[in-house]
C-alpha cells in the first residue's frame, strides 16, 4: 500500500495549477540567484566563509548561547529557554497575558510555525495576526506555508484575488498584484497601529553584542518589532553566531541565495528595548530560545551540520522534487531538502524517515547551499539510521524503518554480489533466460519499457574481443 | 573572541566619486530615488513634497538637521513642518493618521548595495523612517563606505550597539504574489535620498 | 607525468547485464588510445544500491569483493559517473574505521570515470568519421556534481567535428532515476523522467548520450514507452561509432 507520503506526492503531482505556479517561481528564483553570484570565485569564497562561521558557531554552541543570554540580558532583554514547542508557547502566552494583549501581530517566523503558535493562542483566546503578505494570504485561506521564504508561492494572483474578495468584501475587487498588495497594506495598517504585542523570528543572533538580526522586504517585520509595546522574538538555538563582524558575509549569502537580492530592503538589528529618553520602540523585548530536538541533532558530529542552515530556501529552489510537488506534499513545517534531513531528526525516523528516501541524491541542494551543508551525505546517513539492525544513535529521535522482508532482500543481494562466482552464474543465467524477462516491472513500466538482459554479459564478451582478464 | 573564522574585511577600493555613483545606482535599482542637493536643500524638500501633495513633514525635533531644515524652509510652502518629539504612546494616532512624510539623517551608507544606515534613537524615533508613506534621508556622501563589513568595523559597532540599527535599501516591497515585485507594502512607498554636495 | 599504459576496467553490473555494448565500446576506445585494458574477473557491483538504501553492512560486503578485484596500483576506469563516484567518494566513508580503510582510500585515489580518463589523463582526440549529427547530452548528476567532470564528456563531444551537442532545457536537472528511488517513489521518478524526455525530444536531437547507463535506462525506457524520439547511446558507444563509421 502506498505510504502517506506517496499519497501526498500523487495529489501534489496531480495538481496542475500548483505545479505550474511552483515551477515558474522556482525557475525564477534559481535564475535570480545565479545572477546574484556573477563571479564563481567570489561565490565560493563567501560560501567557504559562511560554512566556517556557522561551523564555528556550532562548535561553540553552548558557550555562545550562554554569552548571548548574558549580552541580551545586559541589553535589557529577557531571555527564556524552551525545551519543547509546548514550553515556548506557554512562555509566549504568559508574556501576552501579563500585558493584557488580546492580539499578537506577527512577522514571518518559521519557528512559530514549528511551535504551532497561532492555533495554540487561538485556543487561549488570543488572536495571532500574520502580517507578511504571503503569510496573510495563507492565514486567510487556512493554509500552511509551502516554502520557507516565499510561503504562498503555490498560489497565483487569481486565487489571492478570490480570497481577498471573500475576506475583505468592503474593499474593491482587484486581480492585479499591485491592487492586491495595496489591499493588504490598507487592511494591515490599522492592525499595526493598534497592536500592543508583536512577534518575530530571528535570522541571526550575535552573541558578542546581544543583537538580534532580522531581514525582510515589506516593513511588516519592523512594524511588529517597533510599534507595539512588547516584542517577542522566537529563535531556534542554532541561530547564534559569535561576532558582529561575521554578520555581513552571512547576510549577503542569505539574501543572494534566497531571492537573488544583494540585500533586503530592511536589515533590522535589535539590541534591546527602548532606552531612556527614546520615544518609541517596545518597552519589553523577550527572546525565546527553542530547542525542540536541536540538542539531539547537535550531539552527533556528522548530523550537526544540519544546524548550519541559515534558512535561505535555496535548496528547495534548486530541488527537482520540490519543484514538482511544492512544500505541502512534504507534510512538515520545513519542506524540501533541508526539511528532509531536519524533520526526520526532529520528529523521528519512524514518522518522517521516508522523507530521506524521497530523493535521488542528485546533489543540486548541496551545490546551492550557502553554508555547504552536505545534504545528500546526511540523507544517506539517515537512511542508514532508519534500517540499521543495531539502532544505537542516541542523537536521533527514536524510530526504525527496518522491516524483515527488505532486510532479507538486501542480505540475499549481498550474498550474490559478494561472490564473483555466484554473480557470474546469475548474470549468465539471466542472459540465457532473457526471453523470460518480464515485460512489466511494477511501477517502473507504468511509464517506461522494461530493460531486458543482454544475451551475453560484458564479462563474457570481453574475452571474445581479445581483452585480457585477470 | 578567538575563532576559526577570522575574517579579512571585505571591502573595495572605490574612490569617493565611484562610491557615490555605485550607491546611487544600487539604490535606484530597487526603486529608491537619489537627488543631489546643495545648501538650499530644505527648499528642494518642500518642492518635492508639494509636488506629491503631502501636507505634513515630520522630523526629529532634536535631530542634527532640525535647525537647518526649519531655517531654510520656505515660509510660503503648503507643506507643514511637524517637529516630532512625542512619545509613541501619545503620538501613535497622529503618526499613523496624519503624517505623510518624514525626514531623517543617517549614519552612513553602503556603496555596494545602495543601503542607508540609520541608528534611530532619542533624536529620531524608529517609527519616523517606517510609518509615513514617504521617507526622505539626508546623506553626506563622505559617509559612504564600500561594504557593510567595512563600515561596521570602521565605526566599531561591536563596541556598543544602539537599541535599534537599520539598513534601509529602497522603499518597502514584496514579491509574495507570483514572485512579482511590488513596491510600497507596509513600510514607506517612497524613499528619497538627498545627497548633499560637499560645501567646499 | 607519463600517461599510464595499463588500466583495470570496472564494467559495472548494470552494463554487464543490460548494456554490454557500452562497456565493450569503452574498452575498445581505451585500447585504441594506446592503453592495455584488463578486465578483472572478480568484479561484480560497486555496492551503491545497498549504500544508498542504508544497508551499509551489505554494501561493505559487496564492496570488499571489489577491493580484492581491483587491488594493485593500476588506474581503474569506470564507464559510469555514479559507480565511479561510489568507488572514489563513498568507499572511504564506507570503510572508515575498518581494517580495509587504507585499501579503500588507495583505490579511491586510482579511480577515473571513462570520459574523465580519456580527456584529462590521455588527452585523447577522436577523429570524427561520421555524417553531421545532432546529439542531446544528459550529464548524470554524479558526473556533474559529485565528481565535477561533466566538462570531460562535453569536451569529447566538441572534439567530434560533425557532431553538434546540445543540452536540453533544465539540463542540469536530475532525470529522476536515483537507483532505488525509481522504485520507492515511482510517481515522482516518472514525472521527472517524463519532463526530461520531453525536453530531450524538443532539442530535435537524433541521439541522446550520457556517461551513465542508469540515466539512459530511465530515459530510454521513458522515450521508448512514449514512442519515437532519439536513439539512446552511452557516450562510449557514440564515440566508437563516430570514430569507426564506414
Amino acid at each position: 500500500m502506498p505510504s502517506e507520503l506517496r499519497l501526498r506526492v500523487e495529489s501534489g503531482l496531480g495538481n496542475g495549477r500548483v505545479r505550474v505556479n511552483i515551477r515558474r517561481a522556482m525557475d525564477h528564483l534559481v535564475h535570480k540567484r545565479a545572477a546574484a553570484f556573477p563571479d564563481a570565485e567570489e561565490r565560493e569564497g563567501l560560501r567557504a566563509q559562511g560554512e566556517a562561521i556557522r561551523a564555528e558557531a556550532l562548535a561553540r554552541l553552548p558557550e555562545l548561547l550562554e554569552t548571548l543570554e548574558r549580552t541580551c540580558t545586559g541589553n535589557g532583554m529577557r531571555v527564556h529557554w524552551a525545551e519543547t514547542a509546548a514550553e515556548a508557547n506557554r512562555i509566549a502566552l504568559d508574556i501576552l497575558r501579563a500585558k493584557g494583549a488580546r492580539t499578537l501581530i506577527k512577522g514571518k517566523s518559521m519557528v512559530s510555525e514549528e511551535m504551532g503558535l497561532n492555533a495554540f493562542l487561538a485556543a487561549e483566546g488570543i488572536e495571532a495576526v500574520e502580517t507578511d503578505l504571503g503569510e496573510l494570504i495563507l492565514q486567510l485561506g487556512g493554509e500552511r506555508p509551502s516554502h520557507i521564504i516565499a510561503p504562498a508561492i503555490h498560489k497565483d494572483r487569481y486565487e489571492v484575488a478570490e480570497l481577498f474578495g471573500r475576506c475583505f468584501p468592503e474593499l474593491p475587487y482587484r486581480e492585479d498584484i499591485e491592487g492586491l498588495t495595496a489591499a493588504a497594506r490598507a487592511v494591515m495598517r490599522e492592525r499595526f497601529r493598534a497592536a500592543t504585542a508583536g512577534l518575530s523570528g530571528v535570522n541571526f543572533a550575535v552573541a558578542e553584542t546581544g543583537t538580534l538580526c532580522l531581514v525582510e522586504n515589506e516593513g511588516n517585520g519592523r512594524l511588529c518589532t517597533s510599534a507595539p509595546d512588547v516584542h517577542i522574538a522566537v529563535m531556534g538555538i542554532e541561530k547564534v553566531i559569535a561576532r558582529l563582524d561575521q554578520l555581513p558575509p552571512l547576510l549577503t549569502l542569505l539574501t543572494r541565495s534566497a531571492t537573488g537580492q544583494p540585500v533586503t530592503t530592511y536589515v533590522n538589528l535589535i539590541s534591546g528595548p527602548r532606552r531612556a529618553g527614546e520615544r518609541d520602540g517596545p518597552s519589553e523585548v523577550h527572546l525565546i530560545l527553542l530547542d525542540n530536538g536541536r540538542s539531539r541533532v547537535y550531539a552527533d558530529p556528522e548530523l550537526r551540520d544540519t544546524l548550519r542552515c541559515i534558512r535561505c530556501g535555496a535548496c528547495m529552489n534548486h530541488c527537482p522534487i520540490y519543484a514538482r510537488l511544492g512544500g505541502h506534499a512534504y507534510g512538515t513545517v520545513y519542506p524540501g531538502p533541508i526539511g528532509s534531513i531536519l524533520e526526520p531528526q526532529l520528529q523521528g525516523l519512524d514518522r518522517q524517515g521516508e522523507l530521506a528516501e524521497a530523493s535521488t541524491l542528485c546533489g543540486a541542494c548541496a551545490e546551492a547551499c550557502p553554508v555547504k551543508i552536505p545534504i545528500p551525505k546526511l540523507l544517506n546517513r539517515l537512511r542508514w539510521e532508519a534500517v540499521r539492525p543495531d539502532p544505537d544513535a542516541p542523537t536521533l529521535a527514536p524510530g526504525s524503518r527496518r522491516r524483515a522482508l527488505p532486510a532479507l532482500g538486501w542480505w540475499l543481494w549481498a550474498w550474490v554480489y559478494a561472490s564473483p562466482g555466484r554473480y557470474r552464474a546469475i548474470s549468465t543465467l539471466a542472459g540465457r533466460l532473457r526471453w523470460l524477462a518480464p515485460r512489466r516491472l511494477g511501477a517502473w513500466t507504468r511509464s517506461r519499457t522494461a530493460p531486458v538482459p543482454a544475451p551475453r554479459p560484458l564479462s563474457r564478451l570481453v574475452e571474445a574481443e581479445g581483452f585480457e582478464r585477470e | 573572541m578567538p575563532g576559526a573564522a577570522e575574517l579579512t574585511v571585505r571591502r573595495f577600493d572605490w574612490g569617493a566619486e565611484e562610491q557615490t555613483a555605485r550607491f546611487s545606482q544600487a539604490l535606484v535599482a530597487v526603486q529608491g530615488q537619489v537627488i543631489e542637493v546643495g545648501a538650499d536643500w530644505p527648499r528642494r524638500v518642500a518642492d518635492l513634497l508639494a509636488e506629491r501633495g503631502a501636507g505634513r513633514l515630520a522630523f526629529g525635533s532634536e535631530a542634527e538637521l532640525a535647525a537647518e531644515l526649519t531655517r531654510g524652509w520656505p515660509p510660503d510652502s503648503p507643506v507643514r513642518l511637524v517637529p516630532w518629539a512625542e512619545p509613541i504612546e501619545t503620538g501613535r494616532d497622529r503618526l499613523f493618521g496624519e503624517i505623510e512624510a518624514a525626514l531623517t539623517g543617517c549614519r552612513g551608507a553602503i556603496a555596494e548595495t545602495g543601503s542607508l544606515i540609520l541608528w534611530p534613537g532619542r533624536m529620531e524615533p524608529r517609527l519616523l523612517s517606517l510609518v509615513p508613506p514617504i521617507h526622505l534621508v539626508l546623506l553626506d556622501p563622505r559617509e559612504i563606505r564600500s561594504t557593510l563589513h567595512e563600515l561596521l568595523v570602521e565605526q566599531a559597532w561591536s563596541a556598543g550597539m544602539p537599541s535599534n540599527a537599520l539598513l534601509i535599501t529602497g522603499p518597502s516591497k514584496s514579491a509574495d504574489i507570483e514572485q512579482t515585485l511590488t513596491y510600497g507594502v507596509h513600510g514607506p512607498k517612497e524613499l528619497i535620498v538627498l545627497i548633499r554636495a560637499s560645501s567646499d | 607525468m607519463r600517461p599510464p599504459t595499463e588500466v583495470l576496467f570496472f564494467g559495472t553490473c548494470l552494463i554487464d547485464l543490460l548494456f554490454p555494448q557500452a562497456g565493450l565500446s569503452a574498452m575498445r576506445l581505451l585500447r585504441e588510445a594506446g592503453v592495455r585494458v584488463i578486465y578483472p574477473r572478480g568484479q561484480t557491483c560497486c555496492g551503491q544500491p545497498a549504500w544508498n538504501s542504508g544497508y551499509r553492512e551489505e554494501a561493505r560486503r559487496v564492496a570488499l569483493t571489489q577491493l580484492d578485484a581491483l587491488a594493485g596500483d593500476r588506474p581503474v576506469v569506470v564507464p559510469s559517473g555514479s559507480c565511479a563516484g561510489m568507488l572514489r567518494v563513498h568507499y572511504p566513508s564506507l570503510f572508515a574505521g575498518t581494517a580495509d580503510e587504507a585499501r579503500a582510500k588507495a583505490l579511491a585515489g586510482r579511480v577515473y570515470e571513462l570520459t574523465e580518463f580519456l580527456v584529462r589523463v590521455l588527452d585523447w582526440h577522436p577523429k570524427d568519421l561520421g555524417p553531421p549529427l545532432r546529439v542531446a547530452v544528459h550529464h548524470s548528476c554524479s558526473a556533474r556534481r559529485e565528481l565535477g567532470i561533466a566538462d570531460a564528456a562535453a569536451a569529447l563531444l566538441r572534439r567530434l567535428d560533425q557532431v553538434e551537442a546540445v543540452e536540453p532545457d533544465h539540463g542540469s536537472e536530475c532525470c529522476g532515476f536515483g537507483g532505488t528511488f525509481a522504485i520507492k517513489q515511482p510517481e515522482l521518478s516518472a514525472a521527472m523522467a517524463g519532463d526530461k524526455a520531453e525536453a530531450i525530444r524538443s532539442t530535435g536531437a537524433q541521439v541522446l548520450v550520457s556517461q551513465d547507463c542508469g540515466c539512459l535506462m530511465n530515459l530510454g525506457g521513458t522515450l521508448a514507452r512514449q514512442g519515437g524520439g532519439p536513439r539512446v547511446r552511452h557516450i562510449a558507444e557514440l564515440l566508437w561509432e563516430r570514430t569507426h563509421a564506414e
